[in-house]
């Protein structure tokens, strides 16, 4: 079991490799460089020469990889061109946010998701079930963008329930903090519910034609207790799968959300770095996001052994 | 025989019936099955694929019958009740306790994800209900009563941990906790290998010598039939066509069906090519008068297409076929 741990831990290094790679020569494929964006209508070559020099752009595209890199090794991300501040710092000051948003609308897809799919499941080709297969369709559909901005609309300038946006940190109060993040939650998180609720529907239906789960019955076990005491264990293999692959889609969603509902998280990091070309933070942020996907996936597929006996690492 | 005549039966099965009603139109799967299974006695079922025989042993179970599209006709005696007129919960208190069944493949008849004495013990908390810990520890001695061997440990182990014979075994275990008085067998052997297979009749008899359990075995193994059975109903196109002792079912069968299926038993040394029945079953789509084997019988006459014919030949020997009638047919025994 350890030996596995340290060969995938050690199989994390070349993937986040060749994400550095690609990150840094994406970042510095988009039209307009640092300079450029920054002296906006003041640009002279000079003044963008001098920036360039100042910040090291003008060395060779290799060696500032290698330098970046480098500097990753001993724990240093750099420094942003903007705000001067440790890219460390930037990104340990935003994570509070996003990682809260993730894991609300994680737990949205937990404890929605999965009950609606196995509900449709017990319940296949009845009512319930074709309403659970639309309302997911819808909202597999239903782009989080959009629904964010109704959400607005509705429940914040006409309802007036929740803050438009803004991010009230949980020091300030637990109630404060949930109202402000409950509607970019829901936005976020409908969407992988339905995923959820999708893939636990038909896990279930599986399980449920099984010789096993037949067998159940014919012991006398009755409706419930069949889907409680053998079928839901048996779907854990895949519904973990897709949790965890959502979760992906979580982190990568959540750029979009904090936009919108003006949330300062690790996404909207993303999205400021990109607008300014500050090549160093949007390096690390890119970084920092797949390195937390791929040790999410790490950790489904440790938690595979918890719920199936036959997988033994 | 164990079986003591002029007995009540245990279960009376008449004139079951059992459809499907499909969109491609309705299946009649069972088509007016009758017979009785006494306390002691082993009574073999066989029938090619799609006859019947699983069918009629799963809603002998109440497991069909309860979906829109199946529709169950006829009368199912237990203990004086007919179990077709009780309600699911108290059709849930006959399974696994009183009517137990052993499925046929072992391989995928346990839980997967659920430790293997867990799984064996679970009947026990449904019907008597016993804590996880007393159940456990029952399915620990019934283990080790069906032959596993350090049962203690291997209780703890999950099912893929076990071998066939050994999975088979705990199925049959989970099967006696509550000590049934009715074991369905369906098909216990086909997945096994054959030394396994050997064993796993030999405790089946041990089970009926010991507890009189009275056991309903379905099988296309003639040969399994012939070592175990008392009693063999022969089904065909959902219908049994003929019911006798064992030894009367091999020494003078009687339906043209039968004797095709005897002459498909390779017999080892023996130089004669095996004679296949020709053709193929019917189609259970279609409600027909007369007889199902009519299309593939070698002695097919016009009446054999408008009617049935059942006739007690000799003593509990039971043929629907018009030629059973014959006298010459009849001098043979």
């Amino acid at each position: 079991m350890a030996r596995y741990i340290i060969k995938r831990i050690l199989s994390i290094i070349p993937v986040l490799l060749g994400i550095s790679i690609v990150v840094f020569l994406a970042v510095r494929l988009i039209p307009g460089d640092f300079a450029t964006v920054t002296l906006g209508t003041q640009y002279t070559d000079e003044a963008a020469a001098a920036l360039r020099e100042r910040y090291g752009l003008d060395q060779p595209i290799v060696y500032q990889y290698f330098l970046w890199l480098g500097g990753i090794l001993t724990g240093d991300f750099g420094f942003s061109y903007v705000s001067n501040q440790s890219v460390s710092v930037l990104l340990l000051s935003r994570l509070p946010v996003t990682l809260e948003l993730t894991v609300l609308s994680l737990l949205l897809a937990v404890l929605v998701g999965i009950p609606m799919g196995y509900w449709a499941a017990c319940k296949r080709n009845k009512a319930p079930d074709s309403v659970a297969t639309v309302t997911g369709l819808l909202g597999i559909s239903i782009p989080n963008f959009w629904l964010g901005t109704m959400f607005i609309l509705l429940f914040s300038l006409t309802l007036k329930w929740f803050p438009s946006g803004g991010f009230v940190p949980l020091g300030d109060g637990i109630l404060a903090n949930l109202k402000s993040m409950i509607l970019p939650a829901i936005a976020l998180g409908v969407a992988v519910s339905a995923v959820v609720m999708r893939s636990s529907r038909s896990a279930m239906i599986e399980v449920i034609g099984q010789e096993y789960m037949k067998m159940a019955k014919a012991k006398g076990l009755s409706g419930v207790g069949l889907i409680f005491k053998h079928g839901i264990k048996n779907t854990l293999v895949n519904v973990l799968t897709i949790l965890g692959l959502q979760t992906g889609s979580l982190l990568g969603g959540s750029v979009v959300i904090e936009q919108i509902f003006s949330l300062p998280g690790v996404g909207s990091l993303a999205l400021q770095a990109i607008n300014n070309r500050d090549y160093l933070v949007l390096q690390g942020t890119v970084l920092f996001i797949s390195a937390m996907f791929v040790l999410i996936n790490l950790i489904v597929d440790l938690l595979y052994c918890v719920v199936n006996p036959q997988i033994r690492y | 025989m164990v079986r003591e005549e002029n007995k009540k039966p245990l279960l009376e099965v008449k004139n079951l019936q059992v459809e499907f009603h499909m969109r491609q139109g309705t299946m009649y799967a069972v088509r007016g099955v009758n017979f009785n299974l006494h306390r002691g006695e082993i009574l073999g079922v066989v029938g090619e694929s799609g006859c019947g025989k699983s069918v009629t042993a799963n809603t002998i179970l109440g497991l069909i019958g309860k979906k829109k599209y199946e529709k169950v006709y006829g009368e199912i005696w237990f203990h004086d009740e007919d179990i077709l007129k009780k309600s699911e919960r108290e059709q849930q208190k006959l399974r696994g306790n009183k009517i137990a069944m052993i499925f046929q493949d072992p391989m995928t008849a346990l839980d997967p994800v659920v430790k293997v004495g867990k799984q064996v013990g679970e009947v026990l908390q449904i019907h008597q209900k016993k804590s996880p810990k007393e159940a456990f520890a029952q399915a620990v001695q019934q283990l080790i009563k069906v032959g596993i061997p350090s049962a203690k440990e291997r209780a703890s182990d999950y099912p893929f941990q076990f071998s066939g014979g050994m999975r088979q075994r705990a199925v049959i275990a989970s099967s006696l906790m509550c000590e049934p008085e009715i074991l369905i067998a369906d098909e216990p052997t086909t997945a096994l290998d054959v030394t396994i297979q050997a064993q796993i009749l030999d405790l089946l008899r041990q089970l009926r010598d010991e507890n009189g359990v009275a056991i309903l075995l379905i099988t296309h193994d003639l040969g399994v039939v012939a070592e175990l059975c008392d009693t063999v109903a022969v089904m065909y196109a959902g219908e049994i066509v003929e019911k006798a002792p064992v030894q009367e079912i091999f020494q003078s069968p009687k339906h043209p069906y039968t004797q095709g299926l005897l002459q498909c038993i390779p017999v080892p040394g023996k130089k004669e090519k095996l004679i296949p029945i020709p053709g193929q079953p019917p189609k259970l789509y279609e409600k027909t008068p007369g007889c199902k084997f009519a299309q593939r019988c070698p002695y097919r006459s016009e009446r054999c297409e408008k009617e049935i014919h059942l006739a007690e030949i000799a003593t509990d020997h039971f043929v629907s076929c018009w030629r059973a009638q014959k006298d010459g047919e009849r001098d043979e025994q």
